[in-house]
């Protein structure tokens, strides 16, 4: 009993923090029908920044100043890497998606000397409780309610203000859009900042979890959570929500399970059947190709 | 027409029969141990090329963009291991699970020696091939239905997938669990050795080249056949490709299954460059090691891709090597220098390439068609 509940915990709070990276990339793929192959990477920086950064800084100041910095990141590997093909086959701006994320994890590798680094300790959220038995952080309560509130939040800004509407628009019909005077490029910065920001606060859940960052830690969170999104119905943010949840709590109680190898697996395998079964997804909207 | 067609053909044939004799001379005049960097980067940048150009069948020729490619490697590296390790080693490399499921060896089923060895090697190779081709197959039934980047990613599903079954330590008798498969023939196999062990003549960068050479030429004559016509067009435009009776899923899938037949020829070949098989060293991001290279080279040009994965391995291991070394100039003690750096100034000039030379080095020309402007040029 206490097993499982702490099993469901962690699959909740993963789950949240899955949540957060799939956000920016369904909002991404939303819109510039671009797999980011490079979110997963920006988590990772924002990581990695903390580390740096509360080394000098006290806790208060770093953590603003990470949720800015990795803005900026996102911002400036949307207008150095992703703006000049904005023409290009959608496979070219995919592949510089992919060098950006080849870049970041070099650099990464680079800075860190390839070590792990251990992430600080927050007061508040670092600290242990025990729930029905099970113990565990305070991390994993605040996640879903914090998650919870953000896509609240986010759904507002995207229902009822005026850059909500401009990214649905956008999303819609990218041209058109266009022709109705909405300033694509800055619809698309405001996309990314909004998902890079997203990102910082979940590398800040994240990683009070596991602790230690090396530069490949992007990697793989950000391909679970790129799989909830798909799962969810790419472009939709309560579908890649609904899918962070279930592949969080999938992935934890596989790894409980003495499957554990396989927890990669299986979130890769629900992609491919959904893929097959279902293409848009759990709450994807219907596209039709035209010839 | 006839007549020019063939006469280029021999040009190539040529061409390609002189660098594999230019190889040989390389290797038995210079000193492979002062020189190691040199033919590790011939020998990678031979198995790249071909894994390259296997991928470049199926993104640059059918347009199918697939990043599967490190794991249909992974099948060939295993199969080709696991059917080659000499059964006198087998307890050795599986001591943990008590000695192999698999009691024989290919190259000594042949008798052994030379003879047993060259084709214990080959159809090991091949063997290798055709397991990463019919898996290939059995992905391709559901997978081959998505498009572009959905494709993209499931795909890379599978290469993960594969790489925890793998690792699975069920299977451990068979794949030895998460550990390296080695003591299988390599490269070095290859050199041919006198009768007191001493190496008479250096063989080891030309069975890769060799090795390499034939799968890309067989790719080649692919490509420039009917299939390759209708590969071609199913890329520029699907629905007209459709229009004119090219049968679409019976196309993409026989262009999934060669390029993965090739890729895990490649795979093989890998574990003989490495020395060892382990599924770890089979990620993604050697799948995107391997598209940077087919995007370098040009996408669509068959001798782009072989350039690009000859500069990449050279640069990579061998040009940028003294960017990770920290130097002193004098007493001055250069910036930035130390590890890690040569892949930041790599991955920077990647970047570069992608973002402002978006049709690589070749275009989606191959290098006869250069040579042939230039003399129509001179023509003129």
């Amino acid at each position: 009993m206490q097993y499982a509940i702490s099993i469901l915990l962690s699959g909740v709070s993963l789950g949240g923090q899955y949540a957060l990276i799939a956000i920016g990339y369904t909002m991404v793929y939303g819109i510039l029908r671009l797999i980011n192959f490079a979110h997963g990477d920006v988590f990772m920086v924002a990581g990695l920044m903390m580390v740096y950064l509360t080394a000098s800084l006290p806790l208060a100041a770093s953590i603003p100043l990470v949720l800015v910095l990795t803005v900026l990141l996102g911002f400036i590997i949307e207008r150095a890497a992703y703006k000049p093909l904005r023409e290009a086959p959608r496979m070219s701006v995919m592949i510089s998606a992919i060098g950006v994320s080849y870049l970041l994890q070099n650099l990464a590798t680079y800075v860190t000397g390839g070590l792990p680094k251990m992430y600080p300790e927050i007061p508040g959220i670092s600290n242990t409780i025990t729930i029905a038995g099970a113990p565990t952080k305070v991390v994993t309560i605040v996640t879903p309610i914090l998650v919870l509130a953000l896509v609240a939040a986010l759904t507002q800004l995207i229902h009822h203000t005026k850059v909500g509407m401009a990214m649905r628009a956008v999303a819609k019909d990218f041209e058109t859009a266009q022709l109705m005077g909405i300033k694509i490029n800055a619809v698309i910065s405001a996309t990314f900042v909004i998902g890079s920001f997203l990102a910082a606060v979940g590398s800040v859940l994240y990683f009070t979890n596991y602790q230690s960052i090396v530069p490949l830690s992007g990697a793989l969170p950000g391909l679970r959570a790129f799989v909830a999104a798909v799962f969810g119905g790419i472009g939709s943010i309560p579908g890649a929500v609904v899918g962070a949840f279930i592949i969080g709590l999938s992935e934890s109680v596989i790894k409980g399970s003495s499957w554990s190898i396989f927890s990669d697996a299986f979130t890769f395998a629900l992609l491919i059947i959904i893929l097959v079964v279902k293409p848009t997804g759990l709450f994807g909207e219907k596209v039709t190709d035209k010839v | 027409m006839k007549k020019t067609v063939s006469k280029s053909a021999w040009a190539t044939l040529l061409c390609v029969a002189a660098l594999l004799a230019l190889v040989v001379i390389l290797e038995n005049v210079l000193d492979p141990n002062k020189n190691i960097m040199v033919f590790t980067a011939l020998k990678k940048g031979a198995v790249y090329a071909l894994v390259a150009v296997s991928m470049n069948l199926l993104n640059g020729f059918t347009g199918l963009f697939s990043l599967g490619q490190a794991g249909f490697m992974l099948l060939g590296a295993y199969t080709y291991a696991i059917l080659t390790i000499p059964v006198a080693q087998r307890d050795a490399v599986y001591y943990i699970y008590n000695g192999s499921a698999i009691n024989f060896s290919l190259p000594e089923l042949f008798g052994g020696g030379a003879f047993g060895l060259v084709l214990g090697v080959v159809l090991a190779l091949a063997l290798g091939g055709c397991v990463a081709a019919a898996v290939a197959w059995l992905i391709g039934l559901p997978v081959l239905r998505l498009k572009s980047d959905y494709l993209a990613i499931a795909t890379l599903g599978f290469g993960e997938i594969i790489r925890a079954v793998f690792q699975w330590d069920k299977l451990g008798p068979v794949t030895n669990g998460a550990n390296a498969l080695k003591n299988f023939p390599t490269f070095s196999s290859f050199n041919i050795t006198n009768g007191s062990g001493e190496t008479v003549l250096r063989l080891s960068t030309f069975t890769a080249f060799l090795l390499a050479g034939a799968c890309i030429a067989v790719i080649v004559l692919l490509i420039n056949s009917t299939y390759g016509r209708a590969f071609k067009a199913i890329r520029d435009d699907e629905v007209a490709a459709e229009a004119m009776g090219i049968n679409l899923s019976k196309h993409k899938r026989l262009a999934f299954v060669i390029s993965s037949f090739f890729a895990g020829v490649g795979g093989g070949m890998f574990a003989m460059f490495a020395n060892q098989a382990q599924a770890k060293t089979f990620t993604t991001a050697m799948t995107y090691e391997i598209l940077l290279i087919v995007v370098i080279g040009g996408i669509g040009s068959v001798s782009g891709s072989c350039i690009a994965a000859f500069l990449y391995v050279a640069a990579s291991e061998w040009w940028l090597r003294f960017l990770d070394a920290e130097t002193f100039i004098g007493g001055f003690k250069v910036p930035l220098l130390r590890n890690g750096f040569r892949m930041v100034v790599f991955s920077v000039v990647i970047m570069i390439v992608v973002l402002f030379f978006r049709r690589g080095i070749m275009g989606d020309k191959e290098l006869p068609d250069l040579l042939e402007k230039r003399r129509k040029e001179r023509a003129k």
